[in-house]
Formats: structure tokens, sequence, C-alpha cells
């Protein structure tokens, strides 16, 4: 079921662009010490952007709650994430929109969007997301949940959590549930964790309907997101589905921050495919990354020009009006 | 002449029809129990979830997320500790999001001795809650308070914590709920649960009960004297309140403050009662090794410091793993009344700075029983 004309293709293959350009810039800033640590969803640009575009996006329960991991900046920016708020959030100016300097990056909060404030925790955010869900299976209409999260993070219990929440019998929660696996947590093989590949297959005994996704892919992601999405809007039950992708530069900062020889790159499969379709040419694409090397350049140069919180700031927004102690 | 169990209800049941309530739930909070402790019988939005702390605190934190205004109880204040990390994004959802997401939410969770609970039915949880940053914490000792802080905590925009002392849970308040019957068998027969018989299909006939909101971060003077200052809540406040008026036929007079609130703490109302008698003394039966009590002396200490004419002084539960469930185990472990009374009669009586001129030493009887 191929559903992408080639407008769309190459409106993806942009964003997944503007995304890995941004992710790299954010990575070197780490290395230059421009920003106290890097982690991000370098790799997950195919699955990432194909889901964002997907998204009903808004405020209330009408549109579609993200709970994203700290993995989320493809379908971030696919949604209308600009870079330079990206990096001001990895450089920690007062002008991140996010978090005010508070919060590492990629750590949206984006309430106009229902992005819901992402956590460092790897697995909290499943916990979370039948809340959102429920009052969206109240409300009616076609808004539903979206929770994503790694391999690592549906290791913790709070996976289980999800599916069981999600699958009450009776309160079936329009939720879709998302793992990007890229097979590995921090430097833990997955493969020395899982018995099993295919941790879509947790779903199977909770009743909850599932399938896995090679999320290099970009037409198969685009079409397995259309088909689960589809699924939860109009049945209002759960759906989890598994994304099969890269980690291109390892954990995080942390690990290093360096690129991972030997794991696909999504980008470069795309173009392969896009050119011998001949919908871009070489040339094409390379005015993509020029393109776009450009404006993520100038939004380098305008936050160094931004000013960090001051200390003061950190008693702001601890409640809605500030208390007496 | 409600009991405080039955305050909560009916501040939940008018939090539903007025306030935008629209969840209380955990495990056996809806029908056909309405909470171990009665708390949630007969009310419209209260359902039973599963069996699951983390669950519930998470799926609360969605639902405030998307507008509604959820009260989550967690059954027994033990059973909440594998839920702190939840609490702490709770807490700091609106501060790390630069305020952008605030979590209008209310967790509730009985805690305290008192019922021969053990070792998992006999936690408190206010010492270890006060370090998580972004709640407001309430503890009520009386159906009054319970009603209106309820009610304000669900009204407020940022979590907040009601944490239930279990041993009051069930005790009566002579004063009256505005629109709660004066007759206190027609309140029961209105809006409890029959025990016995066939109660499928039992809906509460709700009293008319009017708003009468207590506010958050206002301590409550239950007696007042000139002697010493004694800070409690919870179920050891009782106890200094009687505690007072026995000592009273000693010529010793207290000014008892019911924190009422935790966090924001009323620090104006502690600060005038201390002006006026430079003694202290905090009361609670958290363990008492870093315990909340501990915050209190320490702010006091250095504001009063060269005033105050004694040291101030702590009376908690021991530093022990657990509560046994002997009786005489459990008595042992928290401040029983006996404790109270001794402990503020020698705040009281010990001889001050003034009098011994040197400061002056802690009376043995102090230790005697920790």
């Amino acid at each position: 079921m191929a559903t992408l004309d080639a407008a769309r293709k190459r409106r993806i293959h942009d964003l997944m662009v503007k995304t890995r350009l941004t992710e790299e810039t954010a990575i070197s800033m780490n290395k230059k010490g421009e920003g106290h640590f890097w982690i991000g969803g370098a790799g997950e640009e195919a699955f990432g952007t194909c889901l964002g575009l997907q998204v009903n996006k808004g405020q209330g329960p009408d549109h579609d709650f993200l709970h994203l991991h700290y993995r989320g900046g493809p379908t971030a920016i696919a949604m209308g994430v600009e870079p330079i708020d990206h990096l001001r959030q990895m450089r920690a100016t007062a002008s991140d929109p996010f978090s005010g300097g508070r919060q590492f990056v990629e750590h949206y909060a984006i309430p106009e969007w229902n992005i819901v404030p992402v956590s460092p925790t790897i697995e909290t955010q499943y916990t979370m997301a039948p809340g959102t869900a429920l009052v969206q299976k109240r409300h009616g209409g076609h808004g539903i949940t979206i929770v994503t999260g790694g391999d690592a993070g549906a290791a913790e219990g709070d996976f289980h959590v999800c599916l069981t929440w999600a699958s009450r019998p009776g309160n079936e929660l329009p939720l879709l549930i998302i793992v990007t696996h890229n097979r590995w947590g921090i430097s833990t093989a997955s493969s020395s964790q899982w018995s099993t590949t295919s941790l879509n297959d947790l779903a199977t005994p909770f009743g909850i309907k599932n399938s896995r996704v090679n999320g290099n892919d970009v037409e198969a992601s685009w079409d397995a997101i259309a088909q689960a999405m589809d699924y939860v809007r109009t049945e209002r039950r759960p759906y989890c589905l598994q994304a099969d992708v890269s980690r291109l530069y390892g954990h995080s900062s942390a690990s290093g921050a360096n690129r991972i020889e030997g794991e696909p790159d999504c980008i470069a499969l795309f173009e392969d495919q896009l050119t011998a379709e001949g919908i871009v040419s070489r040339a094409d694409c390379d005015a993509v990354w020029d393109r776009w090397r450009a404006q993520i350049r100038s939004a380098y140069d305008q936050i160094h020009r931004e000013p960090y919180p001051d200390g003061t700031d950190i008693w702001k927004h601890i409640f809605a009006e500030p208390v007496r102690t | 002449m409600a009991t405080m169990a039955q305050g909560i209800r009916l501040a939940l049941h008018y939090a539903e029809e007025n306030l935008g309530l629209t969840d209380v739930f955990g495990e056996d909070v809806g029908p056909p129990l309405g909470g171990v402790f009665t708390a949630t019988q007969g009310l419209k939005c209260a359902w039973n979830s599963p069996l699951d702390e983390r669950g519930i605190i998470g799926t609360a934190i969605g639902i405030a997320m998307a507008g509604g205004r959820p009260v989550a109880e967690i059954q027994f204040c033990d059973y909440i500790f594998n839920t702190i990390d939840l609490l702490k994004l709770a807490g700091n959802m609106r501060w790390s999001s630069y305020g952008s997401w605030g979590l209008p939410l209310v967790v509730k969770t009985p805690v305290g001795s008192g019922i021969h609970g053990s070792i998992y039915h006999s936690h408190s949880f206010e010492s270890v809650a006060s370090h998580i940053p972004g709640w407001k914490i309430v503890c009520p000792s009386n159906a009054i308070d319970a009603y209106g802080l309820m009610l304000s905590a669900i009204a407020d925009p940022d979590p907040v914590l009601f944490l239930e002392p279990k041993a009051l849970l069930r005790a009566k308040t002579p004063d009256l709920i505005p629109g709660e019957p004066a007759d206190e068998k027609e309140l029961n027969r209105r809006i409890n649960k029959p025990v016995i018989g066939d109660t499928t299909g039992w809906q509460p006939d709700w009293p008319d009960v009017q708003p009468a909101f207590v506010p958050i971060g206002q301590a409550a003077i239950r007696r007042a004297g000139t002697n010493a200052t004694v800070v409690s809540y919870a179920r050891t406040l009782p106890l200094a309140v009687k505690a007072a008026d026995q000592l009273a036929s000693e010529g010793l007079s207290f000014d008892v403050i019911d924190l009422r609130t935790l966090y924001p703490i009323d620090m104006p109302t502690l600060r005038k009662s201390l002006h006026k008698t430079r003694r202290l003394l905090v009361i609670n039966e958290d363990t008492e090794v870093t315990n909340y009590g501990e915050h209190l002396i320490r702010r006091l200490t250095e504001e009063f410091f060269y005033d105050l004419e004694v040291p101030p002084r702590l009376l908690a539960g021991k530093d022990v793993p657990g509560i046994g469930m002997a009786w005489p185990l459990e008595a042992a472990s928290v401040p029983q009344a006996q404790d109270v009374t001794e402990a503020m009669r020698d705040i009281a009586t010990q001889p001050g700075r003034a009098a011994a001129g040197e400061w002056p030493l802690i009376p043995e009887t102090f230790f005697r029983n920790r």
C-alpha cells in the first residue's frame, strides 16, 4: 500500500534532512562545550517524520496527545518545531521555549500541540498516556494519544502498566503505543535482555492489536503508522507498533555521540530510493542539505547572542502563583 | 457530627457537582466498597482501578494534562513509595516546562498508625513527601478541615497531596459542615451505604452541603496559651489538645497549633506564637531521623535562636523499620497520650535561660521513653 506521492516524499526528505542537521549541530555544540549534554533521535528520522506528519496537531482532547521520549526530535520537527528552538534548549538559553534553560535538549513541552513535557526518565510516559487517552475516550471524536519509548524503556514495569490500563475490558483506550527498537539500552544490548525481537508481541496477551515495521523504510513506516492510527481513531482501542530503527550516534553524549559504523542510515536509504524513482536527483538532495545547513548555521549563530537564564529564575513557575513559605 | 471520612466524602460530592471534579479513582474506591475507609462511597465519578499504584499516579497525571480534575487514591501511603519518581515528575511538571504545563490533581492517601495496621499499614509519609518540591501538602485532623481542605485541594491549579490520618478517619467532629443534617443518625442514614442486606442500586441522598473552603497554607490555633508552643497535626494533634486541657490544672497553658498544611508552611502563625511563648515542641509520629518536624525546628531556631528560653524539641516516632503488630510494640513506636503530656509538661516547666542564667540542660524525663 504505497500512499506517498512524489511531493509528499520530497517533503519527508526535506524534514528528515532538517532534523538530521539539527541533531548533528546539537552534537557538535556538545563536543565544543556549547551545550552540556546531547541526546536525541538521530537515525530515527524516517519513522519519526512519518509519525509527526500524521499527527492531528492541536490543543485539547479533539487533537492527538503526544507523550514522546527523548528521541522524539524527528516527530516534533515534522510537526513544526524549528531548529533554532531545539538549539536554544541545547545551549540552555533563557529563550528556550520548552523549559527556559532547565531541561536537556529534545525535552519538548508544547501545550498548543498537546506535546506533554518530555522527561529524562525513559519509561514514565507510558504510565501517563492512559490518562490523556481516558479523557479522549470519554470526549469522543477522533483525537488519540500517542506514546513513544524505546526497547530499553519497554523493559520497565511502566510498559506493562500501559498495556494493562489501555486494555481494561469495557474501557479500552484510544492509545497508540509505540516502541522504537534500536537494539540498545545505553550500552546494554537488547539481545542480552529480551528473548524476543518483537516487543509488540508483548501486547498480544492483553488483546491489543499490534505489528512491527522497518522504521528505516519511509513508505513502510508511513503506511504502518497510518493503519495503526486509523484503527485507534475509529475503533477507540489501543494498538502497539514496534519500529526497528537505527541509533546513529550512540546513546547520548555520555557514550561519545560518535557516528556508529554499520547502522543503516535512513536518509541515505531514502535518497537512494528517491533518485532511483526519479523523484529527485543527487543534486536536488545536495541542495536540500545545503539549504538547511545554511539555515541552521544562522540559527546557531543567533543563539550565541542570546543570554542564559538568571539564577534568580529558579523561583519562577514552581506553582501557578508564588506561595509563602 | 460527621466523621472525617464523611467530611471527605461530602467534599468530593460537592466537588463533582460544582468544582469540575472528573475522577475519583484507586483501588476499591468505586462501588461496591467506596474506599476501605468509605470516604468515596456513592460518588458518581468514583471508579475502581487496577491494583497498580504507578498506573494510578501516572493516569492521574495524564487526566490532569488533558483537562480533567482527578483525585487519585493510594489506598495506604505504605504503597505510595513505588511512585516517588512519578510524584517528582508531577511536582516538577510546571517548573520544568517553564510554566506551560500545570497539573491540577489531588492524591489522597491514609497515613500513620492507630488502627493496628502493623508494618505495612502504619507508615507516615510527610517527611518523604516534603522532599518532593512542587506539591502542596495538607493533613486535616477533623472533619470540618477535611471537608474544607479537600475543596481547596481540588480547586487548586497545582498538585496537592491530601494526607488522611487514618486513626482519625472515623472520629466525629462536633461542628457541622454547612448543610450537614444536625442529626447524626440522619446523616448516616442518608449517605452511608448499609452494611447488611441487599444494597443493589443503593444511592446516597446527599444533603445540600455548601462550600466552606479551608485555605491551603493556613494553620489553626486549637488552644491558646503562654507557656509553650506545640505544633502538631494528624493523630497526635488531638492528643496535644487533650494534654493542654489536662495540664491546665497544673497552671500550664499552651498554644496548640494544628498545622493543617504542611507545605506551604504557615510561618507567620508559628512566628507569632513563638514570639509569645519562646518555647517550641513539635509532635508527630513519623520516624525521627530527617523528620519533617526537624525542618520546622531548624527554620524557627534560625529565626529565634537568641529568644528561645529552652532548646526546641521534637517528639516523634522511634527510628525503627516498622510498627509492630502487638499493641505494646505500636505504643512504644509512636507517641501516645502520656508521651505527649509529659513532653508538653517538660517543655513548659524546664527552667529557662532567663531563670538559669545559662543554657539549660534537657531534663532526663524527655529521654526516658526514647
